[in-house]
């Protein structure tokens, strides 16, 4: 217990003089955020003029799918700014640096969780909420605790799981560091995934988001719950209230996997 | 009534025995069939990269580990430093077997690369020593002392406050020094320490590590491809080539292994006529310098020194052993065949 | 002239080595067609009205997007090599040979536009023809015109991305600025979504826009969306607007690189 709130302590720590050496190119900071703010903006224009020529998305309206839109753009830049270490990992393998990190008497998880904090990110983060408050409003959720929990919890599930997808890729490093784009397909594929409802795609990938990356629990299924929506993957009505820590567990079980891939990577050297 | 007589052996501080470890390497494919084919059934080949090293180190040496490029250096130090699981060996390093306790294995030891920086490029390097603080979990007190100590030693009170991007290589490296030495510990690994530095901080990096290991008793472990950090600094010489140990042992014993040879350099006046003799070879010729090489065993210094004086109008003369970088070049050759 | 092109062919040839990185791309590829085409077909489903393209034509179109997307100037960063070159200060060397560095950097543009691409498109374009309902054009004619305005688009683009990576000499770290154009580009140029499913209001401005010349103009002369007869008008409008770039971007090397002498490098 003492270990975590010691490696909690340094964590923070390591995220604040991140976030100082940031704030030496503070021009940039800013104009880095803004960008980010206004290209994930240009994207919702695109759903936009799709909803302003269909009308609806097999009876989901623009302010439903916006939620959903909202939520998996703010989990995503959470996620981005905590695991921004994880997706940038193969340059860490390939410059040796993580043999570095390897000589510290720290877990590595921890160290390489803290070497990068873009807060830039922040840009996503903002304008995932607005879309969201924007779909709230629209929409008139009548705001409940079990709903705030819902959205909440959601979430920060949501951001587990993609922090975990991210561990998972950079687990891969440990064996190879070529190709290793195409695991955007899932990172960034699944963000783009999550944004529209899981009973639009077909039935293998709807499984694959939900059982095996379990984006589906995170997004779809509370969004339906939070809307009082009938979701039709068949699950039990208590289960969106569980969902987050699915995605808590995803998180903890690609931190194992990494131990494994630890473990390989020492064991071959590279 | 007899007491047992206990004797207190002294445990070397790090033990390496039988060391071997293989690598698989991906054979590179040729061409875009090649490509794909290696993608779908990647081929591999084992490379050797230590074939049973061994070797123990007191706690206090200096020791240089020298060896060629891919000779198993960074292997050995992978090894000790716990960042490398061998195949097959033993590899004690305070009595602790360094990658299956890695963490308080390494919180007792410290490494410094050369070519890469362990100091937030953006901020000053205070704020890496703080950190670093942090990391090793060094009690405050503890820490203040060892860094005035470290700054003090370094002269890094004027650097501290600058952010590493603007300091000068030798300045930065000197930092490093400090930081790799933040939690005390009590061997350090050094990988090129000199490279790319100027005279002045090639001098002021050898002469604080002198002084660490002697006045703190700090085991020093330096790679390195600079021979004259390993005359200034090494009381030891572990040469590796091939995967195997080919020398262990001082540095003129190094000398006395490949060659007995001794050089004599004479400075002629500018009419002499050139040195010529059967018991001696020229090895290099540079103007009025010659370079003239012997065996003191079959020819008598004070006679080819006097045969040559009577022979040519000598200005200058004087008698040395063959600069290292000779001897191991030739050490090295001799491992390739 | 020679000397260009002799640059462009090392780079081209250069490029073409990097399998690895055609192998993910490929893949990443295919996997966002995938979730667009899904996503596209679903909204197809929902609406009954008429709509300015087929369901068949918008899923060939996305197919086209996701094979020929690396020809875009998809990253903030078009050019690292060059970014790298003047945060450096090394693009003093670039100034030191005896080219024009516009014509320098131009060349090398279409080589990194086009080398990646080629590795990339063809087996995306197979995989979705035989297996993901992609079409061939409705006619030889069709085809060839979208061939002809789709190198017309090579320097199109090109010559925009020049204009990234040249607006990098102003701005340390304009990573900002530089990261709004490459999502802009996207949604103007029929990336997001096929350029005929925007609002009609908004087709006369995207119509004017150099960015349809990009992608949507030569799907649309695949599909037989647009006649091939209107292949002169829009490399016309093509090459109009390269022109403008090229001007654009000579006008701002200058003033960039006599900067960068007075700076020192």
């Amino acid at each position: 217990m003492k270990d975590l709130r010691d490696n909690f302590r340094l964590y923070l720590l390591c995220i604040a003089l991140s976030l100082r050496g940031q704030m030496q190119y503070r021009a940039s900071f800013f104009l880095y955020s803004l960008g980010q703010f206004v290209a994930i903006g240009i994207e919702f224009i695109g759903l936009w003029a799709l909803f302003h020529r269909f009308g609806n998305l097999k009876g989901w309206t623009l302010a439903e799918v916006a939620l959903l839109y909202g939520m998996a753009n703010v989990a995503f830049s959470i996620a981005d700014t905590f695991g921004r270490g994880f997706d940038t990992f193969s340059g860490l393998v390939k410059n040796g640096e993580f043999d570095r990190l390897l000589t510290r008497p720290r877990p590595t998880t921890l160290m390489v969780a803290a070497r990068e904090f873009p807060a830039m990110r922040i840009g996503r983060l903002l304008q995932g909420a607005i879309v969201l408050v924007w779909a709230a409003i629209a929409l008139q959720v009548h705001w409940t605790i079990p709903k705030i929990f819902l959205l909440v919890g959601a979430i920060i599930g949501g951001a587990c799981t993609f922090i975990g997808l991210f561990v998972l890729q950079a687990t891969l490093c440990f064996w190879t560091i070529e190709s290793l784009e195409i695991v955007n397909a899932v990172t960034y594929g699944g963000t783009l995934t999550a944004q529209y409802p899981m009973t639009i795609y077909r039935p293998w990938f709807r499984y694959f988001f939900t059982f095996v990356i379990p984006l589906a629990c995170l997004n779809y299924i509370p969004v339906s719950a939070l809307l009082d929506r009938q979701a039709t993957l068949g699950v039990p009505e208590a289960f969106p209230y569980f969902a987050p820590f699915i995605g808590v567990l995803f998180l903890l079980m690609s931190l194992r996997v990494w131990k494994f891939g630890e473990r390989k990577y020492c064991s071959t050297g590279s | 009534m007899t007491l047992p007589v206990v004797y207190c052996l002294p445990v070397p501080q790090i033990i390496v025995e039988n060391l071997v470890k293989t690598y698989q390497v991906a054979e590179r494919p040729i061409g875009v069939l090649g490509g794909l084919k290696a993608l779908a059934w990647p081929r591999y080949k084992t490379v050797t990269a230590l074939e049973g090293v061994s070797f123990s180190l007191e706690s206090g040496e200096l020791v240089g580990y020298i060896g060629p490029n891919g000779a198993g250096k960074s292997t050995t130090v992978k090894a000790l430093t716990g960042i490398l699981v061998p195949d097959s060996g033993r590899v004690e390093v305070m009595g602790r077997i360094p990658w299956k306790e890695r963490v308080a294995h390494v919180a007792r030891i410290g490494v410094v690369f050369g070519q890469r920086s362990q100091l937030w490029w953006d901020l000053p390097t205070i704020e890496s020593f703080d950190l670093l603080k942090e990391i090793y979990k060094t009690p405050t007190p503890k820490y203040v002392q060892t860094r005035d100590e470290l700054v003090d030693r370094l002269s890094l009170s004027e650097l501290l406050n600058v952010p590493v991007r603007q300091l000068s290589l030798g300045q930065r490296m000197r930092c490093e020094l400090a930081a790799s030495l933040l939690h005390s510990p009590d061997i350090l690994f050094l990988d090129e320490p000199t490279i790319g530095l100027d005279a002045v901080s090639k001098l002021a990096v050898r002469d604080f590590m002198r002084v660490l290991n002697r006045e703190r008793g700090v085991t020093v472990i330096l790679t390195t491809h600079d021979m004259d950090d390993i005359e200034a600094l090494c009381s030891r010489v572990i040469l590796i080539a091939g995967g195997k140990i080919l020398s262990d042992g001082s540095l003129s014993s190094l000398r006395a292994q490949v060659t007995q040879e001794r050089w004599l350099i004479v400075d002629l006046e500018e009419q002499s006529a050139p040195p010529c003799g059967q018991d001696f070879e020229i090895v290099s010729q540079q103007g009025d310098r010659f370079t003239l090489r012997y065996q003191p065993a079959q020819t008598d210094t004070a006679g080819l020194i006097g045969r040559i004086a009577a022979q040519c109008s000598v200005r200058d003369l004087r008698v040395e052993e063959p600069p290292i970088e000779e001897i191991i070049a030739r050490l090295y050759g001799g491992a390739g065949k | 002239m020679k000397a260009y092109f002799a640059l462009f062919s090392a780079r081209f040839r250069m490029l073409l080595q990097y399998r690895a990185a055609a192998i993910a791309g490929f893949g990443t590829q295919l996997a966002f067609g995938l979730i667009l085409v899904m996503i596209l077909e679903a909204f197809y489903r929902s609406g009954n009205a008429e709509q300015p393209l087929t369901q068949a034509q918008a899923v060939t179109y996305t197919w086209l997007g996701q094979a020929f997307l690396g020809m875009l100037p998809y990253t903030a960063n078009p050019d690292p090599e060059v970014r790298d070159m003047i945060r450096s200060g090394a693009v003093a060397y670039e100034l030191a040979l005896p080219l024009d560095l516009y014509t320098l950097w131009y060349a090398r543009a279409i080589a990194s536009r086009s080398a990646p691409t080629l590795l990339r498109c063809f087996p995306l374009l197979f995989v979705a023809y035989l297996f993901l309902g992609m079409t061939l054009p409705p006619s030889l004619a069709s085809g060839a015109a979208f061939l002809v305005s789709l190198l017309a688009a090579l320097f199109l683009v090109s010559a925009f991305s020049v204009l990234i990576t040249v607006s990098l000499m102003w701005t340390v770290s304009g990573d900002g600025i530089a990261r709004l154009l490459p999502s802009l580009v996207f949604l103007c140029c029929g990336l997001i979504i096929p350029l005929p499913l925007f609002p009609d209001w908004a087709q006369g401005i995207l119509n004017i826009l150099p960015f349809r010349g990009m992608a949507d103009a030569p799907f649309r002369l695949y599909l037989g969306h647009l006649p091939p007869g209107d292949v002169f008008a829009i490399v016309a409008h093509q090459l109009l607007w390269t022109l403008a770039f090229v001007l654009l971007g000579k006008w701002l090397v200058g003033l960039g690189s006599r900067r960068l002498v007075v700076q020192g490098g």
